[in-house]
């Protein structure tokens, strides 16, 4: 793959692009010959039964972790094969919500969110107090600014470092599993946060996550990770897969197991749905 | 006070119990002020370095600092090894207090008198013993806070890795601080200072 010459007619021009790319932790590989791209305004979806390595794939997208062998390009630039101060300047267009929220627990929220601004932004410190103000406000959690981390429920933790993923306006969202150990309630919230942010900024939105409903409700594309033969196998948009894919596995997750149920009813009844 | 009665008792043989001071105060100048504090603080704070650094690596604030582009040696590290590199000179001239003091009553205790420990101790009391301890503090300092730091850092990303870096942290301390002493004893016996 030409990891030095990214701008070569292979390198793709999706806002986010993977190509050939294997994971691996010493020799134990996770997953090999990934390739997919991301469009610009996209809600993308990284999806997978547990212990198949999407949130290995999302610490590889953010440049936590190296590839083992293939690369991700940005915008057709390659994030590892970039130097320090270009990684930082890719890095800069990025928010990303992690699993657990990464909120620093030493700071207040309003410190959180702030601190993407004070590193990177020219404000004085009044026009940071508005801005973190309306970043909380917009995640429901205005007025929450003194409050620490330890002292707010797991949603609310949750949007806290979705207002600190937004600071700056980035290109690009990150999340590792938004919804994960959040009620249905608060979880279609989120849903709708991601989806109004996304709509309004025309932000580019990966998200790592196994709930049903968050994918059919928000994502336009996807790729499902196979555990057993460590490799993607399908991808698309979730609900071309659900009724479409010839992977039986991809069908069957997206239907929670229930498709050759519904493939043999459906034969048998053909005005079931 | 352990010095003084271990000393004490070996030095009565010979008659000489007032050179007690002369011991504890070197000893405890050089050699166990600084390593009493050391083993304390690798103890308390080596392992508390190790256990916060650790749960902000589960927690994903590692990550988080390293996407924000700041470097997490700089922002976390570094800080807390200033802080026990401030702190621990001051504890160790706090122990080495202490130490005199403890010996004092000891001595006491074996009939010699607070004026006569007082003056041996100032004879024994010289510049350069201070500076050896602080010297090892300075050194020792930056030893507890690498082991813990890394031992933070290193953790893997559940709540069992933070009490395994906590105890990592504390055994890599004492193991390094035990061969940093013998080390530096030998190079300042060499340099006789």
């Amino acid at each position: 793959m030409p990891c030095t010459t990214p701008e070569s007619a292979a390198a793709p021009q999706a806002h986010i692009s993977v190509r050939d790319l294997t994971m691996a932790y010493g020799d134990f590989v996770i997953q090999r010959d990934l390739t997919f791209d991301i469009a610009r305004g996209d809600i993308f979806v990284i999806m997978g039964g547990s212990g198949c390595g999407k949130s290995t794939l999302l610490r590889h997208m953010l440049g936590l972790l190296k590839p083992a062998a293939g690369d991700i390009y940005y915008s057709g630039h390659s994030f590892s094969g970039a130097s320090a101060e270009q990684q930082e300047t890719m890095r800069r267009r990025w928010g990303i919500s992690y699993q657990t929220g990464g909120m620093f627990s030493a700071m207040t929220l309003a410190e959180n969110v702030a601190l993407p601004l004070q590193l990177y932004a020219n404000y004085n410190s009044a026009e940071i107090a508005d801005i973190v103000a309306y970043k909380l406000a917009l995640v429901g959690l205005g007025g929450y600014q003194e409050y620490y981390p330890s002292e707010i429920s797991g949603g609310m933790l949750k949007r806290a470092a979705l207002a600190r993923a937004i600071a700056l306006d980035p290109e690009i969202l990150f999340f590792d599993e938004p919804s994960a150990g959040l009620d249905p309630i608060s979880s279609r919230l989120l849903d709708d946060l991601i989806l109004e942010l996304q709509q309004s900024t025309g932000a580019t939105v990966v998200m790592v996550t196994h709930e049903l409903a968050s994918i059919f409700a928000i994502s336009t594309n996807a790729v499902y990770l196979d555990a057993g033969s460590r490799t993607m196998i399908d991808y698309g948009n979730p609900v071309d897969l659900r009724d479409h894919s010839e992977q039986a596995i991809v069908r069957q997750f997206l239907t929670r197991g229930e498709s050759t149920k519904t493939e043999s009813e459906q034969a048998k009844r053909p005005g079931h749905e | 006070m352990i010095l003084a009665y271990l000393g004490a008792v070996q030095l009565q043989q010979f008659g000489a119990e007032v050179y007690v001071a002369n011991l504890v105060t070197i000893g405890v100048l050089r050699e166990m002020g600084v390593l009493m504090t050391a083993v304390v603080m690798a103890g308390r704070t080596g392992a508390a370095y190790a256990a916060q650094l650790g749960t902000m690596q589960t927690n994903e604030e590692i990550d988080a600092i390293t996407t924000l582009g700041i470097s997490p040696i700089e922002f976390l590290v570094v800080p807390r090894i200033l802080a026990l590199v401030v702190a621990m000179p001051l504890l160790t001239l706090y122990a080495d207090l202490l130490g005199i003091v403890g010996g004092g009553i000891v001595a006491g205790g074996m009939g010699i008198s607070p004026l006569q420990y007082l003056s041996q101790t100032e004879h024994a009391l010289a510049i350069h013993h201070l500076a050896v301890g602080l010297i090892k503090s300075v050194i020792f300092a930056v030893l507890i806070a690498v082991a813990g730091c890394r031992a933070g850092i290193n953790a893997g990303r559940s709540s069992a890795a933070v009490g395994q870096a906590a105890t990592e942290a504390v055994v890599t301390a004492v193991v390094y601080l035990i061969v940093a002493d013998a080390g530096l004893n030998i190079l300042f016996q060499a340099i006789k200072f």
